[in-house]
Order: C-alpha cells, then sequence, then structure tokens
C-alpha cells in the first residue's frame, strides 16, 4: 500500500493534468498487477461496499482514541471527512504502539476488508483496531477510506484511462469499453483491460460532439430567419447512440458508456439499421412531456435500475442529428440534409426514438415569444442551429447557438451557516436563506451551496464567526445582515416546508452587498411565480 | 473578584489599571506579543518584554511610550504586581503573570511547546487562574517534531530543484518565516528569496543575533525564469497579487498547522503543506493546564467551546472568555 500512497500523495498536490498522468503512468509500471488493477478500481470513483457500520466504525476508533461522542463530532466537523478524522484521531493517540508495523499491499488491503464482510462484530472490531494500531499515518488514512467512500483525488475515468493508454499503449477508447460493465478488479482483468485486440473498440466510438455557444445579442441579430433551424433545448443529457455490427452503444458527452443505464433506449435502437451514429438528448418522459431534470438525476444516479425506477421514470433519445448512415460519416453535408436522412431514419421507429421537433416562428419576435414560453413546456429554451451548418468538433462560435431561459431569482437574508465537508472543511460554507414573511419575520426558504468565489466563501466565513447570535450544534444563527441573490429552477407549494414554499435547484448568483436585509424580498415574492396550478412554472 | 476581566477586546485589570491586549486605545496596556491582533497602536504607555520590544515598536507606531522588561522582573501597576515570562510563541512573545492581594493569574496569550530557534522557550508559570488560548483546541491537532517537517521542506526544495522549479514557500511574516529560516540556517541549498512584508522583520530578528539562512529580497524586476530552483518566502496575501506572475514555474506550498487537515490545504489551493505551528497542539494545551496547577482555566480564543468542554468533564473549573484576539491565523 505504500506505493498506493505515495501515489495517492503525489495526485494530491499537483492540480496540473500532465503531472496526474505522469504520476498514475509511473506508478501501473511499478507496481504489483493486483495492485494496479484495484488502484484502477477506486481511482475511476469506484468503491467498495461498506462492509462495517458507519456507526461503528466511528465508536470503535473513538473508544480507541479514547475520546468521548461529541469531541469526535466536533473534530469531524473541523476535518470534514470521516477517514480522515479516524486516520488523525488514531494517529494523534498518546501512546500508540508503534511496535509491530503492518505494511499490506493494495490488494491485501483490500482482502483485509472484504473479510469484513459478515464477521461478528467482535471481530470486525479486533481486526480494525489492529489495522489502525499498525498502520503509519498515511496507509492509516487510506485504509479507512477505502472502507468509508470513494477516493475524491481529483483523478477522472477519463484521466484514469487516458493513463492506462499512455503506459500500456492501447488506445483509450477501446480501455475504455472495457471498463464497462462490471469490470472487476484482479491482475488477470488488468491484463484483458490492456490487451491489444481492439476491434470492438473501433466499433462503439463515437464522434467528437459539435457544441453550441451561449447567445448573447438579440437573434434578430443573426440574420434571415429562414437560414435557421430552431429546436426545443432539451433539459436532459446529451448523449450519442452509435449502433453496429448488431450492437448498441451510448455515449455520454464525457466520452463514458452509459449504454447500461438505459435499457429501454438500447432495445429499441435494435430496429436502426448497422451503421448509425444519432446525436441527440436522453430525456425523462412522461405522458407526453419531458420530467424535470431532478428526475433524470435519480437514475443517473443508480448502480443498478429495478422494476419500478424504469416505471416511475422512462426515458427516451430525442435526436436532432444523424452523424452516421450506412457506416458513411455525414458530418461535412449541411444540416438541412442530415435533418433529412435523420427524418428518415426514425420513420416507423419505436417511440422511445423520436425526432426532436422543430420549431417554427414566422418572424423573431415570435421567436422570442416561444422562448419565453420554455417554462411552461419544461425545456430549457431554444437551440438555433444554421441550416447549412456542418457538424463540427468542439465549441465554434457562429453555427450553432443556445437561448436559455434566465433563471428565477429573488434576494434573500442569510440566517444560518454551517461549515461544509471535504476541501471545504472548517469553513462556513453551507448557507440558509430567509424572505420575509408578513409578519415582518424571516422564514428559511432555501440551502444553498454553491456559487461563491473561494475569496468571499473567506470573507463570508470570517464574517459569520463574528456575527453569530446563537450555535446550535455545527449550525450558526447569524445576524440578519448580508444579501445574496438567489436563482434556481423552479418553485412550487409546499407543506412540508415552513415557508410553504419548496425551491428547486437554489444557487448563489451574487452577493448583494448593495443591499440591506430590508431590501430582500418577502414570501410573496415566491407565492406570486408559483402557478395557480402549483406547477411553478411562471415567467420570473 | 476577578483579578482580570474582559474589556475594550482584551483583559482589563482593575486593581492595577491595566489591560492585556487591548484592541482599543487605552492608557496603559500590557503586550504579549506583536501579531496585530494582539498589539494595536493608539495606547499611551506599552509594558512587553525586552526580548519583543522592537517589534511591538514597530507594530504600534510611533505614538505611546514602550516600557520593555526582562524575562521575570517584576513591576508594579497600580495594586498589582506584573511579570512577563517567555511563551514561545515568537520572538519576544510573553505570558502575563498578574498578582493581587495574594492570588496568581497567568495569561498565556499566544504560546507553543515546541522548539524554535527564535525565540526564549515557554516557562510554566504556576498559578491560581491560567488563561490559555485555544486555536488548535481538538485533539486532531498534534505536531510532529519540527525538525522532521524542516527535513519535507528540505525535500520538497530540492525535488523542485532537480525539476528547476521555483519553491514558494507562503508563511506569515513575523514568526513563522523567521523560524523557518532560522531551522534552514545550515542547510539552505543556496540563499532564500524574500518577499518585501518580509525583509523588515528579518533584519530585525538577524540585527537581534538570531542566526538564520542568507537571504535576499524577491522585490527586484527579475525575468521570469531565475527564480527557477530558489526557495521563496512569502505572506500568503501575496498567493494571488500580481507579485506572483513573476513566478512561471513555482510550486506552492503553505507552513502553518491548519495543513494538518487535507480538506484545508486543498481549499486554499496549496500544492503542498507543511505542519508547523507556532501555537500549542491539543497534548500540549492539556499537559500546560495541568503543570501550571491553575485551580481555573479561562479559554480566550480558538475552540475555547471544545475546551471548556472537556476540562469541565474532567472537573475542571473552565469557561470561555471573549475578547478580540485570534483574528491573526497560524
Amino acid at each position: 500500500m505504500r506505493w498506493f500512497a505515495e501515489l495517492y500523495d503525489r495526485l494530491d498536490r499537483t492540480m496540473a493534468t500532465n503531472g496526474k498522468v505522469a504520476a498514475l503512468v509511473e506508478y501501473f509500471a511499478e507496481a504489483p498487477p493486483a495492485d494496479a488493477a484495484w488502484a484502477v478500481f477506486f481511482l475511476c470513483g469506484e468503491r467498495l461496499r461498506s462492509p462495517v457500520r458507519a456507526g461503528d466504525l466511528k465508536a470503535w476508533a473513538r473508544e480507541l482514541a479514547g475520546l468521548s461522542d461529541w469531541m469526535f463530532d466536533a473534530c469531524y466537523e473541523a476535518v470534514g471527512d470521516r477517514a480522515e478524522t479516524i486516520a488523525l484521531l488514531v494517529d494523534a493517540m498518546p501512546n500508540r504502539p508503534a511496535a509491530s508495523r503492518w505494511e499490506p499491499t493494495l490488494a491485501e488491503a483490500v482482502t483485509v476488508i472484504a473479510g469484513l464482510e459478515g464477521a461478528g462484530e467482535q471481530d470486525q472490531r479486533r481486526t480494525l483496531e489492529q489495522a489502525w494500531c499498525r498502520l503509519d499515518a498515511r496507509t492509516l488514512y487510506l485504509f479507512t477510506k477505502l472502507m468509508t467512500g470513494a477516493l475524491r483525488v481529483g483523478v477522472s475515468k477519463r484521466l484514469v484511462v487516458r493513463a492506462l493508454a499512455e503506459w500500456s499503449k492501447v488506445p483509450a477508447q477501446a480501455i475504455f469499453h472495457r471498463l464497462m460493465g462490471g469490470w472487476q478488479p484482479s491482475a488477470e482483468s488488468l491484463a484483458s483491460l490492456l490487451a491489444e485486440d481492439d476491434s470492438d473498440a473501433e466499433a462503439s466510438r463515437p464522434y467528437p460532439y459539435f457544441l453550441a455557444s451561449p447567445l448573447t445579442s438579440p437573434p434578430a441579430e443573426l440574420g434571415a430567419l429562414e437560414d435557421w433551424a430552431f429546436e426545443w433545448k432539451w433539459d436532459g443529457i446529451r448523449a450519442q447512440l452509435v449502433r453496429r455490427r448488431g450492437r448498441t452503444w451510448l455515449w455520454s458527452r464525457g466520452e463514458e458508456l452509459v449504454t447500461a443505464q438505459y435499457p429501454e433506449i438500447v432495445a429499441a435502437a435494435a430496429s436502426l439499421p448497422d451503421g448509425t451514429v444519432l446525436d441527440g438528448e436522453i430525456v425523462a418522459w412522461l405522458d407526453g412531456r419531458p420530467l424535470p431534470f431532478s428526475a433524470l438525476q435519480r437514475r443517473i444516479g443508480r448502480k443498478r435500475l429495478g422494476a419500478k425506477v424504469l416505471a416511475d421514470i422512462p426515458c427516451i433519445l430525442l435526436a436532432y442529428d444523424q452523424l452516421e448512415a450506412d457506416g458513411v460519416d455525414l458530418r461535412e453535408r449541411p444540416l438541412r440534409s442530415r435533418r433529412q436522412i435523420l427524418t428518415d431514419t426514425l420513420r416507423g421507429a419505436p417511440r422511445v426514438l423520436q425526432l426532436s421537433p422543430l420549431v417554427s416562428a414566422e418572424h423573431w419576435d415570435e421567436l422570442t415569444l416561444l422562448q419565453q414560453q420554455s417554462r411552461e413546456r419544461g425545456v430549457e429554451g431554444l437551440m438555433l442551429k444554421r441550416w447549412q451548418s456542418t457538424y463540427q468538433v468542439g465549441r465554434v462560435r457562429g453555427d450553432w447557438w443556445k437561448w436559455k431561459v434566465a433563471p428565477f431569482e429573488v434576494d434573500a437574508v442569510l440566517m444560518y451557516a454551517q461549515p461544509g465537508h471535504g476541501r471545504r472543511a472548517s469553513l462556513y460554507t453551507d448557507y440558509t436563506f430567509g424572505l420575509w414573511n408578513a409578519a415582518g419575520e424571516l422564514v428559511p426558504v432555501a440551502k444553498a451551496y454553491s456559487g461563491l468565489e473561494d475569496a468571499e466563501i473567506r470573507e463570508l466565513d470570517r464574517w459569520i464567526r463574528r456575527n453569530t447570535v446563537e450555535k446550535f450544534g455545527p449550525v450558526r444563527a447569524v445576524t440578519p445582515a448580508q444579501v445574496f441573490e438567489l436563482h434556481f429552477e423552479h418553485v412550487t407549494a409546499s407543506g412540508r416546508h415552513k415557508s410553504g414554499f419548496a425551491v428547486r435547484f437554489p444557487r448563489i448568483a451574487r452577493w448583494r452587498r448593495d443591499l440591506g436585509p430590508r431590501d430582500a424580498d418577502g414570501l410573496e415574492r415566491l407565492a406570486a411565480l408559483v402557478r395557480p396550478d402549483g406547477s411553478g412554472s411562471a415567467e420570473p | 473578584m476577578s483579578v482580570l476581566v474582559a474589556r475594550d477586546g482584551g483583559l482589563y485589570c482593575g486593581a492595577g489599571d491595566f489591560t492585556v491586549d487591548p484592541a482599543q486605545p487605552v492608557r496603559r496596556a500590557v503586550i504579549t506579543h506583536a501579531h496585530a491582533d494582539h498589539a494595536y497602536g493608539g495606547s499611551d504607555e506599552y509594558h512587553c518584554s525586552a526580548e519583543g520590544a522592537e517589534l511591538t515598536r514597530l507594530r504600534i507606531g510611533d505614538e505611546g511610550a514602550v516600557i520593555p522588561h526582562a524575562w521575570g522582573e517584576r513591576f508594579r501597576l497600580g495594586d498589582a504586581v506584573v511579570s512577563l515570562h517567555p511563551a514561545g510563541h515568537i520572538r519576544g512573545s510573553a505570558q502575563v503573570r498578574v498578582e493581587v492581594d495574594g492570588e496568581v493569574w497567568v495569561v498565556s496569550g499566544d504560546y507553543k511547546r515546541h522548539d524554535d530557534p527564535t525565540c526564549t522557550p515557554f516557562e510554566v508559570v504556576p498559578c491560581d487562574v491560567f488563561v490559555t488560548e485555544a486555536t488548535f483546541a481538538l485533539p486532531v491537532f498534534r505536531w510532529e517534531h519540527p525538525r522532521s517537517v524542516v527535513e519535507q521542506i528540505l525535500d520538497w526544495w530540492a525535488s523542485n530543484r532537480a525539476a528547476g522549479r521555483c519553491s514558494m514557500l507562503f508563511c506569515y511574516s513575523l514568526g513563522k518565516a523567521q523560524r523557518l529560516l532560522a531551522e534552514l540556517a545550515d542547510e539552505a541549498f543556496e540563499p532564500v528569496y524574500l518577499h518585501g512584508a518580509l525583509e523588515r522583520l528579518t533584519s530585525i530578528y538577524r540585527a537581534q543575533g538570531v542566526v538564520m539562512a542568507p537571504t535576499r529580497g524577491a522585490t527586484i524586476d527579475a525575468p521570469p525564469r531565475s527564480f527557477a530552483g530558489q526557495l521563496v518566502l512569502a505572506p500568503p496575501s501575496a498567493s494571488r497579487s500580481t507579485w506572483m506572475k513573476r513566478f512561471a514555474r513555482a510550486e506552492t506550498a503553505f507552513a502553518s498547522g491548519w495543513m494538518r487537515i487535507r480538506g484545508i490545504r486543498r481549499g486554499r489551493g496549496w500544492d503542498r503543506g507543511f505542519v508547523l505551528s507556532d501555537h500549542v497542539d491539543w497534548p500540549g494545551i492539556i499537559e500546560t493546564v495541568q503543570q501550571t496547577g491553575a485551580r481555573r482555566v479561562l479559554v480566550t480564543h480558538g475552540r475555547s467551546d471544545v475546551l471548556v468542554r472537556y476540562l469541565g468533564e474532567r472537573g475542571v473549573d473552565a469557561a470561555a472568555l471573549e475578547t478580540a484576539y485570534g483574528d491573526e491565523d497560524d
């Protein structure tokens, strides 16, 4: 595990992608194959099933260190990571026995952890206490981390694959593909991961995506209306469907295979001819309408898709482009011709594969009106594509534009703060915001974590510490003085929330230092944003 | 009656009519050390250690009388007998012993128990009431021996030298910077470059006989690659300034007790963190509280909530005191 700990430290210390790849390549070159296989597994973000209950882990560690429950919590609050808290506390034990060192390989450590599964509580506890006492500080942290969660050391699956490709000279797409579908780490599976035959990978390969740029000036400046195709901008996942050699692959924009996540789309794709590549959006779809992105997220997060999830959140592919037909690359053809081919391809296809409809407008003003109705339709806005455009690579300005609707916004007052986790440990970064009710009291309406710059976070942290009026455990109530502009996607009436409203995806847009607390909005502003039918899709 | 009470952002002694580390101007101040959150300008009279007098003068400006005292020298302020004892935090840092009607209080100011070649080591002063800091009062904070941290810094510098990179080590400009330079006195590969904010303070230390690695100013307008392989010390505030632009290929590090926590280092974006603190660690606090023999412990800044509760559970009479200390980090 020493090699792996060194790799972890190197990855942890550099922000540079090339530095990370170099560290990975060196590690793969010198680590035993079984260790390298497990390193791939963990660095790709996979984790072991936790063999020990979180509460047990905490109780055993704090009893070993001779600390009370509240003290462990206070430490955890400052450190922001459970495994790290345990490692620091055990390492700082006043009379930590240092006699018999244990230096397992990564694969051996995994075996020990796996052995805890199903063992009795006393055995689990004895094994862990021995491991904690005998491992050095670095490996103690990693050993515990492997039991409690993902590693999160700033390495993506893509980066790991890139390093594997660089080291083994096997194409990255091939490795990506082989990592899909329940790859189990072992010395043998590492060898098959890096085998030379890559015909499957060749067949699965998607095209680089053409990306739209945000529209920043009025659409009328784009010129003649008839030169442009308009589509709804769906709130889903951009994807390419590749159908070749009688098989189907679905690739996300992050160049990850997501085939296993959408069985209904894969089943429908069986009707497509070989040599077909479609570009479109995977959208959660029910009763002829898109479901909000949050519904789709519930599917993205799943390892195993149960029948209930598949029934509750059915997904479709709304295709808007075709990049390959009969094995021929279509990308140099104009959109008008690709769209025609796509229309033919999807004629008679199952309903799970749909043509993303064109939006028609007689003039630019009408298009603007349609764009403003995006919320009612459950879409994010409009896409504007030049009919003459070829399918280019990456974000090339000029031919494809996305025109998103503005989010809802309110000016709200900071009421409570609590410390964040991970890289935000020991800083107050989790905020609760409130709006004024009719009686002139602040009522909490939203929690938000993101949106501020690092410097602002630190400044606000200092302000929070100096303006705390009350503490409830880790939560601090602060003087109502700071106002923030919050953006969110939807608001619905809710009986479960004290304010009477539930807001979706609230985030901080700006620190409104120019506003005092009395300038913040009242609850009636949220009420006005909720539509009479309760769907919360009014214009801001 | 209490010998000291929280007032004017510091600790006021009625019997002696003076305030320890006042945040507001007062008639008579007793200063533990010259960090900005302990030494404010505007008071009439400043009592401090002889070792720290020049630094105190630098901090408070030209106004006000600075009255230096030798370690342990007893002097009378009103009805109180006062003496200063080394705290080991930075050069000249003092604990303040105050005796009124036979009752002895000791204000630790900021202190540490680990070795520091730039200042007189901490002295245990028996007392009835001990006023302690609590910056790192959590059991996760335990410091390694400073020499082993210095080894890590030297390794880091050596590997950056080999790669032709600049080693940019951020640290607080008063205390930590000079401590690092003193630790590196015999081992620096070549002169260490200093950000302008560190130069004056470092020259004061040097003039007082603290042996440190040779230094040069990093303020000159040098071409970007001229610091390849060099070690540069700078205050953390410089990390986001235009000054940084001349160090094209630099690895950054921060020397602080906070670097014990990974999330804090990552959150601030440092490549490396070296756990080197000028504050007492958790075992040090507990040990010091016991050694003073105090029957009562008052806690000023930092994790006073944790320390008060922990001591309380062990039968020690402990309470928190609100002061303006602790705005300076480690």
